[in-house]
């Protein structure tokens, strides 16, 4: 029933944190109320003033509160408590429950979907203004938001696989929000479908690991990981590959990143939320939770996670450079950044990726808004069809250049968290991997330079006049753009701030710590050699970019033979999977599918005409003729002899009263003569 | 006592019983005819009793039977002759031919 578990492990560990009172103990609230956002708003949304976003926003009011006093609480004090209900078991001996763990880690992810999440649903009632389903939009994106705490405040890998579903329809409801567009169906199809292969990695990890333990609680996982358990130590690396595999869906790293691009496809704001809090941090966070594993038990499994994770942060930077699409563009550079996080978690520094983490959900949603705020003035995704908006958009492009710098890394909090990273990966003696890491900071300093020149600067190529957003959606906007530019602060390495402390004290609460690298003071050298590029990668940008010519299009040339069209077709990874696809499933679905017309269509047939024909027997020869024809012959002759013998009928009783004597007569006879 | 007397009378009233119930017209003669051959019925009971004495005298028992149920029973046909006639302003038979096919 009622199965409250503190978890007294923190002192052994030598960690000092509170129960979080009531406010964590009843936190299940928070992850509840959008879903039952989702619920009201399908049922009362039409006939509310905003469509229902009223109902979405109160909800993720009250989380964002909510989650802001556990962030508090956790600054000062710490908390760390779990609450599980049994629901059921699996099998013998794994138990099937669901709960939520309220420790630093959770309370970040909570603190990031809430607010996060709030500001963009705010921002959604002004970009999504006399849409089309607007309940719609505001019922899956509550549900969106839902899954996503379901998933972080998961105590177990099941509730997490429960939650990680969840966002996964949610996103596929979202992507193909525009559905008349059969190109936004097939958006919505391939994330589903690419997720969906990724999944089976999670689901059998997920078994793998569970069953070497005999428990899905992270808790157990973890602590077996580290008191190196013997079952778990021979299925960790296979069990942590599979895991990875399914992160690696979720949290697009390459090549199951080809999703993400597509899945631009729907409303602006979802991007936001998906690139920023919800979604593709999923796959981070499973990293990080089960960080222990990795970190102590399967040190094979690092190697392919840091190689992919290199490739991804630099492959998709370039891919970046050459994108025509604003959004596209911005999603390219949420994979090349999710490529860092996953790059330096696989390396060991936990607190690096998921500072990253933070401070990215601040500046890509900032960054993403800002593109939704430019789209919804020029009517455009194109940046061709943009430019020259700075004197227009003057909020839009203040925040957007915060934003960019974050990200770039130049100063404001994206230079911290890239910094941390960057120092890890050398600490860790990943050094290749650090310069790659380096050389992606240039990259994704260019790309943003060429953005911003293309979409702000020089002149405006559009049709209509372009006006500034309403404030609904620039509030949002500066709201965002203060976390972007100071989070950073939060955790500069050796510098623990007076009361709260600083972001790898409250990340160190955990139900299972794990000794991480994390910076003990501020690497001049690495993080010069970062800023070094990074500006580079700006001015190189700019010098590129900013030249005036007649138009647009010629601005943005940037043809580099062969590698242009390599990087314009995402390196033929779609093709090519396309391809592979086409080509093993390809004869087998014919196959099947020639099966399914030849064979089983055609027994089906057959005995659908074998029946129609017997039921024509049937009904023709049977029953018309049989039946019909006994129960029609029956009566004629009783008719054929009625109208015979009626005519002895005749009313004259004095004939009765003759035929009666000559009948009293016959039998005289009979009697007196023949008897 | 010669009882072929008797059933010869009674033969006779039963033949001339049929004959005026077949070809007579009138309703009423033919309710007499009727009791003509009650009337034949009856002498035969009483002469086959008087040659053959039954021991609890069946013959007459039968005998005022018939006399009882041939007196209702001219009641309840005069009776209905009487409507027919009111109804008809006639007692022919050969024009009471409604109850046929």
């Amino acid at each position: 029933m009622f199965d409250l578990a503190f978890i007294a492990a923190q002192e052994a560990h030598e960690i000092h944190a509170g129960d979080g009172g009531w406010w964590a103990d009843t936190a299940g609230i928070m992850l509840a109320l959008p879903l039952v956002a989702f619920l009201l708003i399908l049922a009362f949304g039409k006939r509310m003033k905003y469509q229902g976003g009223e109902i979405a926003i109160g909800a993720l009011a009250i989380n964002a509160l909510w989650a802001s006093v556990l962030m508090v609480l956790n600054m000062t004090e710490g908390v760390l408590t779990q609450t599980t209900f049994v629901i059921g078991r699996i099998g013998s001996g794994l138990v099937f429950e669901l709960g939520w763990v309220v420790d630093g880690l959770s309370i970040l992810m909570y603190f990031l979907v809430s607010v996060v999440g709030l500001l963009v649903f705010i921002y959604a009632v002004g970009y999504m203004k006399g849409d089309r389903r607007l309940p719609w939009f505001f019922a899956a994106f509550s549900l969106f938001a839902g899954a996503m705490l379901v998933l972080v405040g998961a105590p177990n890998l099941v509730q997490l696989i429960i939650g990680w579903e969840g966002v996964g329809l949610a996103s596929y409801l979202l992507i193909g929000f525009y559905w008349e567009d059969l190109a936004n169906v097939k958006a919505g199809n391939k994330a589903f479908l690419v997720n969906k292969v990724a999944d089976v990695g999670l689901v059998l990890g997920a078994i793998i690991v569970a069953l070497a333990v005999g428990s899905f609680d992270f808790f157990d996982i973890n602590e077996a990981a580290i008191s190196g358990n013997a079952e778990l130590g021979a299925v960790a690396v296979v069990g942590a590959l599979l895991l990875f595999f399914g992160a690696m869906g979720k949290s697009a790293v390459f090549p199951l990143h080809i999703w993400l691009p597509d899945a631009m496809a729907g409303p602006t704001p979802v991007s936001a939320l998906m690139h920023a809090a919800t979604m593709v941090t999923a796959g981070v966070y499973l990293m990080a939770r089960m960080f222990p594993l990795y970190q102590n038990m399967a040190q094979e499994a690092r190697t392919p996670m840091i190689i992919l994770g290199a490739i991804t942060l630099f492959g998709a930077g370039l891919l970046a450079l050459v994108a025509k699409d604003i959004k596209r563009l911005l999603a390219y550079s949420t994979v090349s950044q999710l490529g860092y996080m996953m790059t330096v978690i696989a390396a060991g520094g936990y607190t690096a990726g998921m500072f990253h983490l933070f401070t990215h959900a601040f500046f890509k949603a900032l960054l993403f808004l800002c593109a939704g705020s430019v789209i919804h003035a020029v009517h455009s995704n194109n940046m061709s069809d943009m430019g020259g908006l700075r004197k227009y958009m003057p909020r839009t492009y203040w925040t957007w250049i915060a934003g960019s710098l974050a990200l770039a890394g130049v100063g404001l909090s994206g230079f911290w968290s890239k910094d941390e990273i960057l120092s890890t990966l050398g600490n860790e003696g990943y050094q290749i991997v650090m310069w790659v890491a380096i050389a992606g900071a240039f990259v994704t300093a260019f790309y943003m330079a060429r953005a911003t020149v293309l979409t702000f600067h020089g002149s405006y190529e559009g049709e209509r006049e372009p006006h500034e957003s309403p404030s609904v959606m620039t509030v949002p906007l500066i709201l965002l753009a203060i976390p972007t530019a100071f989070a950073g602060l939060l955790n500069i390495p050796g510098v623990s701030w007076p009361v709260i402390g600083n972001f790898t004290e409250w990340l160190a609460v955990r139900i299972v710590p794990m000794g991480d690298h994390h910076a003990e003071s501020i690497d001049w050298l690495i993080g010069g050699i970062g800023l070094l590029a990074a500006v580079a990668g700006i001015a190189v940008g700019w010098a590129i970019f900013s030249k005036d010519r007649d138009s647009q299009e010629d601005r943005d040339l940037f043809e580099i033979p062969v590698f242009y069209p390599l990087f314009r077709r995402g390196y033929y990874i779609d093709d090519v999977a396309l391809g592979a696809v086409g080509a093993t499933i390809g004869p087998i679905a014919r196959f099947v599918d020639w099966t399914n017309t030849h064979i089983l269509d055609a027994i089906v047939n057959g005995v659908g005409m074998a029946i129609k024909y017997l039921g024509g027997f049937v009904y023709g020869i049977i029953d018309q003729r049989g039946v019909d024809g006994v129960v029609h012959g029956v009566s004629a002759i009783a008719d054929g002899a009625g109208s015979v013998l009626r005519r002895m009928q005749t009313g004259q009783v004095q004939q009765y009263a003759a035929s009666f004597v000559a009948g009293a007569l016959i039998l005289v006879v009979v009697f007196v003569f023949v008897l | 006592m010669i009882l072929s007397q008797f059933l010869i009378l009674a033969a006779a009233l039963f033949a001339f019983g049929i004959y005026g119930l077949l070809v007579r017209r009138n309703i009423v003669l033919i309710l007499l005819s009727v009791e003509l051959m009650l009337t034949a019925v009856n002498i035969n009971f009483i002469a086959f009793e008087s040659v053959f004495r039954s021991p609890d005298a069946i013959g007459q028992v039968f005998a005022i039977f018939i006399i009882t149920i041939a007196a209702a029973e001219v009641g309840i046909g005069l009776a209905i002759v009487l409507m027919i006639f009111r109804n008809r302003k006639s007692a022919n038979v050969d024009e009471l031919s409604l109850m046929r096919y």
